[in-house]
């Protein structure tokens, strides 16, 4: 028979349990919270004002009215004015810019003369999601940029647009959404195996009491650290293998180069997901509240490193977290070596940020490992 | 004999509750000694302090002439601790934790040294099995070994024999006497009155003060209670009777007699004399420790309540 006595019992307990763990506690209520809010306002999938640098060889009005065309969509920004082609491949393979616009210096002459005039569009299309709307927004733009400047004699047809726009997809030209999740997925499985495994390394050994035996013994703190994390970077370094292994058999997904920055970029992501870890260890008081802190760690990385959404899309202060997140840096030095080809001279400020963020964590974890019990 | 441990006015907090005041205690080289008292009296408190795993909040001492706060690095190379709780690795063979403390320990020619502490241990044979597996008393006599595998020159016991079956802790305590032996300083902390009477020495703390220094039968001389044993049918059924009676501070049954005891000899008298009729006869015994360590504890909780 049930007995509600009996059941009322076992809830009567789990309740007191469950408010006797506060962490776990405001996890439960405030999280979800925390969550919805964090990231209905910070996620957008159709990303505007996307950094673009113009190469305007022609100067003309029209030329300037195309630019101005293609400024007024909404999602483009002019971040700067190259002054040649070798800026506007810089720009691209570093990042700093999305798109690059180059109108040819015969333009306006080609307009005048009906020879079929073109505008080129070069998008960094490694993410097809960030840059999808934007070239859409591109499609019928000829057909009305010109309409003020080609009027009276040089009017046109209106179905007939004056010029043409040739757009190059650049590092994925098919638009194959698995290029780019594959290559970021790489950080989120490092993340989340890496940083669990450490979150767990001194928890539980304090949850089995083996702690005091090793802080009787004259083993340093940082001799501990070292110990512990030394076998996962191993394990983290045949997942990477497997991972791109499988990319490329399984998916296609080009591996173009750039391995000086992508062995220094998985190293140091790997030890600075070690150490983050190792920190979450030394805080949490059970396993339970160190697993609890690696799911809340793993969702930021999760949504606002650029993995799923575009990070161009997000509002600045989401796109201030996401900065934070060393993920999102990891992931830009992984993209750019795959897909791109470039190296550690395109791609250092991201493996600049990996570095400092190793340094940050792991003195924060020294200083709080104690090797007293206090 | 040179002191292994001179500690004075150690004090320890834990938030709002002060569980170590003013403990001041020398231990001399090569002995024994018990460290007994109630539960959380502070004795764990105080043997962490000893070998640096609680840095006392004030205070200070001295182990083998190393500053116990200053140099709490190089004591804990000379020191060995053993747990309350069992705290190897259970996952691991006996073997692997005893080669995981000599490489700790940076020991030298670790192989042969984890083997002759194993066939000491009566182990070799199990030597693959995994600690976790092994029985309370087995656990125990592998501490032990881990906690002396570097060869310390003190050895720190928190409760080592707690739910040990009786001939273990017997060969436990030989073990323990065969290490004073040869040189090694021995601090056990116990609940067992037995254990007491084996060490050469026992110090008595209670809410965190050290109440009573000295051998077993210096605390039964100096404690000034008086005894009485009644016999005869019936005499272990008084204790309901006696007990609370003004006088009688300890009244036990053992096995058909019974054994009261209290300060005032006059007043205990005085309480037996209602019984002091046929079928009982009584005569004075002298106090045990467990005696002797009631009337400590009942004393310091007036002191303390």
């Amino acid at each position: 028979m049930i007995s509600g006595t009996r059941i009322t019992a076992v809830m009567i307990k789990e309740f007191i349990q469950l408010t006797r763990d506060r962490l776990t506690y405001a996890m439960i209520l405030g999280v979800p919270i925390m969550q919805l809010l964090l990231f209905g306002f910070a996620i957008n999938t159709d990303p505007r004002d996307l950094p673009a640098v113009l190469l305007d060889l022609d100067n003309s009005a029209y030329s300037r009215s195309v630019a101005a065309a293609i400024r007024n969509t909404g999602y483009f920004t002019f971040t700067e004015e190259a002054r040649g082609p070798e800026d506007i491949n810089d720009a691209i393979e570093t990042g700093a810019a999305q798109f690059a616009v180059t109108i040819p210096a015969d333009f306006s002459r080609r307009v005048v003369r009906d020879n079929d005039p073109q505008v080129l569009v070069e998008a960094d299309a490694s993410d097809p999601t960030t840059v999808g709307s934007a070239l859409a927004a591109l499609a019928n733009l000829p057909t009305q940029a010109l309409a003020h400047d080609l009027s009276g004699p040089t009017a046109r047809a209106p179905a007939v647009p004056p010029f043409e726009m040739v757009i190059h997809r650049r590092y994925n030209p098919e638009a194959i959404t698995a290029y780019n999740i594959v290559p970021g997925l790489l950080g989120i499985v490092l993340t989340m195996t890496l940083v669990m495994m450490t979150a767990l390394a001194l928890t539980r050994e304090r949850e089995r009491g083996t702690m005091e035996t090793l802080l009787s013994t004259p083993v340093e703190p940082i001799e501990v650290m070292i110990g512990k994390l030394a076998p996962y970077v191993g394990i983290g370094f045949i997942q990477t293998v497997i991972i791109l292994v499988l990319a490329r058999l399984i998916f296609g997904v080009p591996l173009s180069g750039g391995w000086d920055a992508l062995i220094l970029g998985v190293l140091m992501f790997i030890v600075g997901s070690l150490a983050l870890g190792f920190l979450f260890s030394t805080v949490a008081k059970s396993q339970l509240q160190a697993m609890q802190m690696s799911v809340f760690y793993l969702l930021p990385s999760i949504l606002l490193s650029g993995f799923m959404f575009p990070f161009r899309g997000m509002p600045e202060w989401a796109q201030a977290i996401g900065t934070a997140i060393p993920v999102t840096h990891f992931l830009r030095v992984v993209r750019s070596a795959l897909l791109k080809g470039v190296g550690m001279a395109d791609t250092w400020p991201s493996l600049a940020a990996l570095a400092i963020f190793v340094l940050v964590v792991s003195a924060a974890a020294m200083s709080r490992y104690r090797t007293t019990l206090d | 004999m040179a002191d292994a441990i001179v500690v004075e006015n150690l004090n320890k907090s834990f938030g709002d509750k002060h569980v170590v005041r003013d403990v001041s205690l020398t231990v001399a080289e090569g002995k024994v000694t018990g460290f007994l008292g109630p539960n959380g009296s502070g004795k764990t408190t105080t043997m962490r302090m000893l070998c640096g795993l609680l840095t006392p909040d004030s205070g200070a001492g001295s182990c083998f002439g190393l500053d116990i706060v200053r140099d709490s690095r190089r004591i804990k190379r000379l020191t060995g601790y053993m747990t309350q709780k069992f705290s190897l690795y259970e996952d691991m063979t006996i073997e692997e934790n005893l080669m995981f403390v000599a490489r700790v320990y940076g020991m030298t020619d670790r192989r042969r040294r984890v083997t002759e502490a194993l066939v000491k241990l009566g182990l070799e044979t199990r030597r693959r099995q995994v600690a976790g597996a092994l029985s309370g008393g087995w656990k125990q006599r592998l501490a032990l070994a881990a906690a002396t595998l570097h060869e310390p020159r003190l050895l720190l016991l928190d409760e080592p024999t707690a739910g040990v079956d009786p001939k273990a802790r017997r060969e436990f305590w030989d073990e323990i006497h065969a290490l004073a032996a040869e040189g090694l300083t021995v601090m056990v902390s116990t609940h067992y009155m037995d254990e007491a009477e084996r060490c050469h020495d026992i110090a008595y703390i209670a809410y965190g003060q050290l109440i009573a220094r000295g051998t077993v039968d210096e605390l039964v001389d100096r404690s000034g209670l008086s005894t009485y044993v009644g016999e005869g049918a019936g005499a272990d059924r008084l204790v309901a009777e006696l007990a609370g009676q003004p006088g009688v501070e300890m009244v036990a049954p053992f096995g058909s007699s019974i054994h009261v005891s209290g300060p005032d000899a006059e007043a205990l008298k005085a309480a037996i004399a209602p019984f002091d009729k046929a079928p009982y006869t009584w005569h004075p015994g002298r106090p045990t420790i467990e005696d002797v360590f009631i009337h400590l504890m009942n004393r310091s909780e007036d002191n303390f309540q």
